[in-house]
């Protein structure tokens, strides 16, 4: 019998290895499992690679993993925000790389690892210094940029619901790159508000089908988990 | 000169004139999102964000705020009945693959071309971000810039080269301004209107590019 759900949050997250490359879902806050990042930075690991939109905000989540230390380079396409303090101060600092990446590149680059691309043509950057260096083609009138898959040892993402077999849905504007991320990474783990039963989410309806998810792990939503955002 | 600068909202409302009924549009961050006040309740257009929303809006009453229904400005949204929401994937298919009729960016600078710079100012120290601002210069099938005329400092935003750096090139179609609104055309900047009182000499003056006059009579009536 598979039950991806079996494991507790620190037995999944034990598998990550210092220089491993995660993506973490999320928008701002929207979406960001930020219970998983909390176990992730108790578990101690260096020298990490993260891929997210962001930059982290505030002093939680995201933000709260790159204030450890732990990340040697993020590859996001909006750093700077009102409230990203602290990746402001380790950029200043020289304590972290930044690989600035338009956001539809992100999304296009990440969705071409997970379908197993070699690389795509996108219009978006051309001429641009985003594009310098960066390998050109004319097609059927419109300029493109040749842009690498962005894959990940693992993902970190957030859901509503999910079951044993990994099937997931998301809530509202919190789903954004999760279900383009679990499909580009070897493991992918999902927190979820809710495990429910196999056949209770409707397979019309279900947004991430299991075979993208390794690992599902409950945790209930507390009013520390949906306070303010930014 | 005897002529009043339209103010942020007046901008907003007059660039909401020229959104027609059943556009999808995406209004950028920051000055466009206030165009949505002013969209008449008898046209059914939907907003797009980037975060995967299709057909979301106004803001919640208070203490109905949602922390994952948000647009792309991080700022709390309804959804319209019909609304729906996707994976960024989706949401960029939307954007790059040629389906949103309209955008509204803001800009640090437009250039004659229709060069359009929005964001980084180039500065050394500066942490550049630049979101999905590049994707819908490209992808959207009209882009409209809404901005200030000048700078604080009076610096001309109109300019016949970028100066800053680029985010996407000839893709400005219009632009909507303090002062007035200009077309971008294979022949030029064509201002269509301006603000009552104010004259074209003293528009081009603070204008950097070649403007090209085609107001006639009319003037910009909010």
């Amino acid at each position: 019998m598979i039950n991806k759900a079996d494991k507790n949050i620190t037995d999944v997250l034990s598998q990550i290895k210092d220089g491993a490359t995660i993506m973490i879902g999320g928008f701002g806050t929207a979406g960001q499992p930020a219970e998983l990042i909390d176990a992730l930075i108790d578990l101690g690991v260096k020298d990490l690679v993260i891929i997210n939109n962001n930059a982290g905000n505030g002093d939680h989540g995201l933000a709260k993993l790159l204030k450890t230390g732990a990340v040697r380079k993020i590859i996001c396409s909006f750093p700077r925000q009102s409230d990203s303090w602290v990746f402001d101060e380790l950029y200043h600092a020289g304590k972290i790389e930044l690989e600035l990446v338009p956001q539809g590149n992100l999304a296009c680059r990440i969705q071409a690892a997970g379908m197993g691309l070699g690389a795509v043509y996108t219009p978006t950057g051309f001429g641009t210094l985003l594009a310098e260096g960066k390998e050109m083609r004319h097609i059927d009138g419109k300029d493109y940029v040749l842009e690498y898959p962005i894959k990940a040892d693992f993902a970190l993402i957030k859901a509503d619901k999910g079951d044993r077999w990994g099937n997931l849905v998301y809530r509202k504007s919190a789903r954004n790159f999760g279900p383009i991320m679990a499909m580009a990474a070897d493991i992918t783990i999902a927190q979820v508000s809710k495990t429910v039963e196999l056949g209770k989410l409707d397979p019309e309806h279900i947004i991430t089908p299991g075979i993208f998810v390794q690992h599902v792990v409950q945790i209930e939503p507390t009013s520390s988990t949906t306070a303010a955002i930014a | 000169m005897s002529h009043r600068l339209l103010t942020r909202d007046q901008i907003a409302e007059r660039a909401a004139q020229d959104i027609p009924d059943g556009a999808y549009v995406n209004l950028g961050i920051g000055l466009p999102t206030k165009i949505a006040k002013y969209l008449p309740a008898d046209k059914d257009v939907f907003l797009h964000s980037e975060n995967g929303l299709l057909a979301f809006g106004p803001p919640p009453a208070k203490g109905e705020e949602d922390p994952e229904l948000i647009n792309a400005g991080k700022e709390y949204v309804t959804m319209l009945d019909g609304g729906s929401f996707f994976h960024h994937g989706d949401s960029f298919a939307m954007m790059r693959g040629g389906h949103i009729d309209i955008c509204v960016l803001g800009a640090f600078q437009v250039a004659a071309n229709g060069d359009l710079a929005n964001w980084s100012t180039g500065a050394p120290d500066a942490i550049p971000a630049v979101g999905g601002a590049m994707d819908l210069a490209v992808g959207a099938k009209k882009v409209f810039v809404m901005t200030n005329h000048t700078t604080k400092t009076g610096e001309p935003k109109i300019v016949s080269e970028l100066t800053y750096p680029v985010t996407g090139k000839h893709c400005v179609d219009r632009i909507f301004t303090d002062l007035c609104v200009i077309d971008v055309t294979d022949k030029g900047l064509v201002v269509t209107e301006m603000v009552e009182g104010l004259s074209f000499a003293e528009l081009q003056a603070v204008t950097d590019a070649t403007l090209i006059d085609a107001t006639g009579i009319n003037a910009t009536q909010v």
